[in-house]
Parts: C-alpha cells; sequence; structure tokens
C-alpha cells in the first residue's frame, strides 16, 4: 500500500491548493484529463477546488490512443476513449492530468494530441504518482502526490471509490502480490 | 474483444457481428477526429497504402485517400487507364511490382468479381476490397449500416428495402450481409429483370411493387442504375423503370410516416431519384459520404493493427 483512503484525499486536497497558488482563481486555466484514469483524478480535482473558489473551472477530457508510438507494437490495438474539449485552449494554461507518470511516452503522447486543439500559452502537468528513475524520455510533473521508487517488474494500482470501492494507491510485486 | 477477426476486408461475408461492431465504435472516435480543426492523427505515418483503381471511382477513391491522409499514411494512387495493365500486364505481377517497392496495404477495385481475394491468397500485403465486379463492396455497405445506425439509432430489428438493380449490384449483397448480421429485415425492390432468381435463400423477401416495398420499410437505398454494366436491355426504357421504380416526393409524402432515403451515388437525377427527394429531408446522401471516410478510417487503423513489423 502506497497511499491509503486517508492520505489518498489529503493529497488531493493538497494537489489542488498547490493548484490554486499558481492558477489564483483559474480565469485562464484549463483542466484536462488523459483518457481513461486520468479522468478520474480530474473529476476528484473538480470537485474539491470548485468548491473551494466556489466556481466552475473549465475541464475536458482528451484521448490520445492514435497519437500513440506503440501502436502496431502491442499485441491488440487499444480501444479508443472518447476526447472532449469543447472550449478553446487557444492562449490558455493548459494543466494535463494523469494518475501515474512512469516512461513518459502517455504523456509525450498527450501534448501531441493537446496541440492539434491550437496553441496553449502554457501547459504543466500534474500526476498523482510518479515513479521516479523510469523515464525513457525527458518529461517531469509540475505537481506530484507521492514519488515512489519501483522496479520495472512491479505495477502501482491508482484505485478509485467509483470504480474499485476505494480511493488507494496499491503496489503490486510480482513475487509476494499484494505489499 | 478488440481486434477484427480477419486479416484483409474482402467482404461483409468473412465478418463477424462483433467485427462490424468494432468498426463502428472505432468510426465514432475517427468521426470525432475529421470534426476537429486539425483533422489529422499520426497513427499510420509509417504504413505505405497503395490505392488501385482498375474500374473508374470518384466518391470511393477520394474517400479512402482522405481517410488514409487523415491517418497520415503515405499513399500511392494508380489508375489503371494510365499503366502498364494496358500493355498486358497481369494483376499478380503488377501489384507484386508496387509491394516491392515496400508497400504495406493495397486498396483495390477491380471489374472482375474475386478479384480481391485472389489477391489476398498470393501476396502478403494487407487488401481491402473497394469494390470487386458485382460481388462485394464492403465499406459502401458498413457506411450504409452506420449511417443508418446514426439517423435511427440502431440497425437491429430495422426494415429496409434495397431499390433498383440488385442483379449487377456489389453494393446491394455487401448490404444484404451487412445489414442482416446485424440483425434488420431486408428487402429487395426492382423490376424482375433485375433480381437475381434464388435471391430469396440469402433470407430476403422480394417485392415488385414500389409502394408496398415502402410502406413496410424504415430505410430505402435506392442504388442506381448501372447502364455500363447492363450489355442487354433488362427494362423496356429508363421512363418506365422511373415510373415504376423512381422515388419522387409524392410516393413519400402518401407514405404515413417518414422513412429514410439513402443513395449509395452517383446519382442519376431524375431516374431512379428525383431531385427534390435527393435533396429534400429524407435523404441522408451527403451523412453517408461523411461517414465514408469515418468509417474507411475506422477499417485501415484496425487492419493497419495486424501489419506486423
Amino acid at each position: 500500500m502506497i497511499l491509503n483512503e486517508q492520505h489518498f484525499d489529503l493529497t488531493l486536497k493538497r494537489l489542488s491548493h498547490q493548484l490554486i497558488e499558481t492558477h489564483n482563481d483559474f480565469s485562464d486555466t484549463v483542466l484536462i484529463g488523459l483518457q481513461p484514469r486520468g479522468v478520474q483524478v480530474l473529476s476528484q480535482l473538480k470537485q474539491i477546488l470548485e468548491t473551494a473558489l466556489n466556481k466552475t473551472i473549465l475541464c475536458g477530457t482528451l484521448d490520445i490512443t492514435f497519437y500513440r508510438d506503440d501502436f502496431r507494437r502491442r499485441e491488440k490495438p487499444l480501444i479508443p476513449s472518447v476526447t472532449n474539449i469543447d472550449f478553446s485552449i487557444e492562449q490558455k494554461r493548459v494543466v494535463l492530468i494523469d494518475d501515474v507518470l512512469y516512461t513518459g511516452r502517455t504523456i509525450r503522447s498527450g501534448l501531441d494530441a493537446l496541440l492539434a486543439f491550437g496553441r496553449p500559452s502554457s501547459v504543466e502537468l500534474l500526476v498523482v504518482i510518479d515513479r521516479r528513475f523510469r523515464r525513457e524520455l525527458p518529461i517531469q510533473a509540475d505537481y506530484v502526490g507521492k514519488a515512489v521508487d519501483t522496479l520495472t517488474e512491479e505495477r502501482v494500482s491508482v484505485e478509485w471509490r467509483e470504480i474499485e470501492g476505494k480511493n488507494q494507491v496499491i503496489l503490486f510485486t510480482p513475487k509476494e502480490g499484494h505489499e | 474483444m478488440n481486434n477484427l477477426s480477419v486479416d484483409n476486408l474482402i467482404g461483409i461475408k468473412d465478418l463477424t457481428r462483433e467485427d462490424i461492431e468494432l468498426i463502428f465504435s472505432t468510426a465514432d472516435s475517427f468521426k470525432q477526429i475529421i470534426n476537429r480543426p486539425i483533422k489529422k492523427v499520426p497513427s499510420l505515418r509509417d504504413i505505405t497504402i497503395a490505392n488501385l483503381f482498375f474500374e473508374n471511382s470518384t466518391r470511393t477513391r477520394i474517400s479512402f485517400e482522405l481517410a488514409q491522409k487523415r491517418l497520415s499514411a503515405d499513399i500511392i494512387n494508380f489508375s489503371a487507364s494510365a499503366s502498364s495493365v494496358k500493355k498486358g500486364e497481369t494483376l499478380i505481377d503488377t501489384v507484386n511490382n508496387i509491394l516491392a517497392m515496400k508497400v504495406d496495404m493495397v486498396v483495390m477495385r477491380h471489374p472482375n468479381p474475386g478479384a480481391a481475394k485472389f489477391l489476398s491468397e498470393r501476396v502478403p500485403a494487407k487488401i481491402i476490397n473497394a469494390g470487386d465486379g458485382t460481388h462485394e463492396h464492403p465499406t459502401q455497405a458498413l457506411l450504409d449500416a452506420y449511417s443508418i445506425r446514426e439517423k435511427l439509432g440502431a440497425v437491429d430489428g430495422k426494415k429496409v428495402v434495397i431499390i433498383g438493380d440488385i442483379l449487377h449490384s456489389r453494393v446491394a449483397l455487401s448490404n444484404i450481409y451487412c445489414l442482416q448480421k446485424l440483425g434488420a429485415e431486408v428487402m429487395v425492390c426492382g423490376p424482375t429483370t433485375l433480381i437475381p432468381k434464388h435471391i430469396d435463400i440469402l433470407g430476403v423477401q422480394v417485392e415488385h411493387n414500389l409502394q408496398k416495398a415502402l410502406e413496410w420499410c424504415d430505410v430505402a437505398n435506392v442504388l442506381r442504375i448501372q447502364l455500363e454494366r447492363q450489355d442487354i436491355k433488362y427494362f423496356p426504357s429508363l421512363r418506365e423503370y422511373t415510373m415504376l421504380f423512381g422515388i419522387n416526393s409524392s410516393i413519400l409524402e402518401s407514405l404515413e410516416k417518414d422513412i429514410v432515403v439513402m443513395h449509395p451515388g452517383p446519382i442519376n437525377r431524375g431516374v431512379e431519384i428525383t431531385s427534390d427527394v435527393a435533396d429534400g429531408r429524407h435523404a441522408i446522401i451527403l451523412d453517408q459520404v461523411e461517414n465514408g471516410v469515418a468509417v474507411r478510417m475506422a477499417v485501415t487503423y484496425l487492419l493497419a493493427g495486424k501489419i506486423e513489423r
């Protein structure tokens, strides 16, 4: 177990406060969650932020399936999900949101996909878990929930109240099963 | 289920219902992409596709070309009139020469039924059939069914009548397979001479009265009278055909419900369909064209996923 329910909620609160520190009232800022798992992070952060600021925040979801660099290197083609960005990102400060930052390749695809929608004034990255020392591309997050050091064989699973029943982050190691 | 059960798209006959539904759900994503300001994704940037058209085509070729370009594939176009086919080269030789230049996928239209299957058994590239004679035209049937699904919410349980030259039509055959696999009821309607004798073994109803057919159906797919494929006269005159089987606004107004009118193009205005119907509120002809690009992107994308590196 990396984050239990209590710590998970605290982490999300801290991340939202960090966002408020840099983005003040979010007048120029949009949040974009990467499909599929970044969207969960987005919806929880949106809730916290909207309660704290008492206003609606522009949010979108981005599907990166067709921008991946591992198409045809996988056994099966990936199933695309929905992109929903019904506003202009031109001259906006964009915060990309995902659950786990690992090799950095997903974020690279996300940047490509995002730029097909226009030219934002800046792009930042927020992740719940940063698996350090496993990067294959020079990409770092601006907001990190928790940084962990992991082995390649291990798997980090971020679970959500709405889907798995509990907000928690678990590290799976192949030999022992649950840590 | 996120992979097609086939390696080439020769005909709808080889597809399963799951395949068709996978193509549709992928096409939904592509339809979203082609309505964005930047209509292009980089998925197939390392793939080369040859479009071999041994028979004339405008719509299908442009549609395939756009689909390939929007997936960032490299493409080469070939039409029989400007090639060595005129000098007597065989189909296999032509294709093998093109493949020797490292082409991964071939989209082919050919006047001979079975040409696509013949090729798929002999060359390593992925083949997409863009119409082989009077046999099949799978992507047209897919986009027709996709358009019905979009307009009416589903294909399952709908009643579709295909009107016109069933005998010479590859669109009709592919449509029958596709609609039946998706759970629709199919009827064919036309002059006796243009309906194949034992078509009822495909499980379709046959009707020779246009009024009755239209009263039965939810969707009417009107086919073009293919004058170029008719070496003998199948009906006395175009005028008589129009009187008996032409869709006009007065016959549509006489129905108790609104039906959807489709046409795969090119339209012979004033023959199988009048201008006011083709441009009117029943027709979804231009939606079919738009969906054609999305559906062809989906098919190309899914088949390209099976190319080995």
